[in-house]
């Protein structure tokens, strides 16, 4: 059995159990176990990059250091959390000096940073880790012709990565046809959710937030699939404030990637967290379940 | 006596730091104006904070809302021709102004970036209530009860915490930072 050690990230805890829960479960099923951090810290969010960056690159060594001790590589179901803890450990692989003043103070906590643990991100375990070949065999209710919306958001994808490419991943639409459901062209994929603007700039978040639920719906799409607790927040808990200002009547059903991959194992909708959207995901569990009758 | 830097050498050296090529690399195309989803809303487009910052304007720069408004999507960064991080220069700027003590008057984000901080450095876990009291008090009445509605909500669908969470080993935590930065009272 293929093990991580698996860093929830804050939103994980609450705001997106439903992800938890549905990244465990699905992964489980993929023969993956995902072995929490013991005692993980914030990874800074965008907030700590703003104030102080040393800072900010020493609360992700103290999760990569604790993950060192596991043995393991990291998988973060989060993108902001992946971004920083990646691009951590990128920088302090070229950055000795900084890595020693880090683990001067990673000491205080018997902890010692060496960056002998990868980072990577949940749905890259499934794309390339694990792969879209045992994916589709796990599959028992195939999602047919469900019109998803496949939606990267940003930090998965950027800042760049060695050579990969940035403007025309295509991964995220291949996991949803190897569970049978028909993505859609969404040209607004790789568009930002406005992260944390949706509380430090309202008018402009809500307009972009609105943008990309009007390109999932004219793209034809039934459900938007994120692999990003604050782009599902962002999409579907602010959808009734887009339609306040705006007039509009949107009513899109927005879920983590890993609540459709269990759908389509054949997994229970509860356990997967689903029923405590605010936006209902009836008609999407109901088109799952049909496949199967 | 030596000079002091310049306004556009000391914000150079921030991005010598973040990596990337530097701003007088620039050639104005606006790509970077572009593909950002936010420049809009901003009083002084990317393309033109660098123009800016090239010309020594600090006083004006410092006074725009540009930095402020980024959400850090990286898509200038990633289509810049020149090589320079955009989306890097824009957290150099919150952080010169935050370290100088002069942001844009009125703006939500120096203010909610400072509670996050402080918030971290008390529990070591985020905590959405704490964060709230930044922005709420800046919104007008509706948007204010629009946003209470849906905390309700989120809160009986079981998805904001009634407590805050806090890490196992909080003094080492603390002491670990405290060789980073001072935290003072905190």
């Amino acid at each position: 059995m293929k093990r991580y050690a698996y860093f929830p990230g804050c939103s994980l805890e609450k705001m997106a159990q439903s992800y938890h829960h549905s990244a465990i479960a699905t992964m489980r099923v993929l023969g993956v176990e995902l072995e929490e951090i013991e005692d993980w810290n914030c990874c800074g969010a965008t907030a700590y990059f703003h104030v102080d960056e040393l800072l900010a690159y020493t609360l992700c060594a103290r999760n990569l250091a604790m993950a060192e001790k596991q043995n393991l590589d990291v998988v973060a179901p989060c993108s902001g959390c992946y971004k920083n803890l990646y691009f951590t450990r990128a920088h302090l692989q070229h950055e000795p000096d900084l890595a020693d003043h880090i683990n001067f103070a990673l000491e205080e906590d018997k902890l010692h940073y060496s960056g002998t643990s990868a980072v990577r991100h949940l749905i890259e375990v499934f794309v390339q880790d694990v792969g879209l070949d045992a994916v589709k065999s796990k599959v028992t209710h195939p999602l047919k012709d469900l019109r998803v919306a496949p939606y990267y958001g940003c930090q998965i994808l950027r800042p760049r990565k060695d050579h990969e490419d940035v403007e025309q991943a295509q991964y995220f639409e291949d996991l949803m046809t190897a569970i049978g459901a028909a993505p859609v062209d969404f040209p607004l994929k790789l568009r930002c959710c406005s992260g944390s603007l949706v509380l430090t700039n309202r008018k402009a978040a809500l307009s972009l937030v609105r943008n990309l639920l009007e390109s999932a719906g004219a793209a034809g799409a039934q459900v938007i699939a994120t692999a990003c607790p604050l782009c599902q927040v962002n999409l579907e808990c602010y959808q009734n404030q887009v339609n306040q200002e705006f007039g509009t009547d949107l009513h899109m059903p927005v879920m983590y990637f890993t609540q459709l991959v269990g759908l389509a194992f054949g997994l229970q909708p509860k356990p997967l967290g689903i029923g405590t959207e605010l936006v209902s995901t009836k008609p999407i569990v109901c088109h799952a379940r049909q496949d199967s009758a | 006596m030596t000079d002091k830097p310049t306004f556009r050498a000391e914000i150079g050296n921030l991005l010598y730091a973040a990596g990337g090529n530097p701003l007088d690399a620039c050639m104005q195309c606006g790509t970077c104006s572009g593909a950002c989803p936010v420049s809009g809303f901003m009083d002084n487009t990317p393309r033109r904070i660098i123009a800016m910052i090239n010309a020594g304007l600090k006083e004006r720069v410092l006074a725009s809302n540009t930095y402020w408004y980024c959400a850090s999507c990286y898509q200038c960064t990633v289509r810049c021709p020149r090589g320079i991080d955009i989306t890097g220069l824009m957290y150099g700027l919150k952080r010169y102004s935050i370290w100088n003590r002069q942001p844009k008057e009125g703006m939500i984000g120096p203010v909610f970036s400072e509670t996050f901080v402080k918030m971290i450095t008390r529990t070591g876990r985020s905590y959405e209530p704490v964060l709230a009291k930044s922005y709420i008090f800046t919104y007008g009445l509706p948007e204010m009860l629009q946003e209470a509605r849906m905390g309700t909500t989120l809160m009986l669908k079981g998805r904001l915490p009634m407590l805050p969470a806090r890490i196992k080993r909080l003094d080492n935590f603390r002491r670990m930072l405290r060789r980073i930065i001072p935290l003072g009272e905190l």
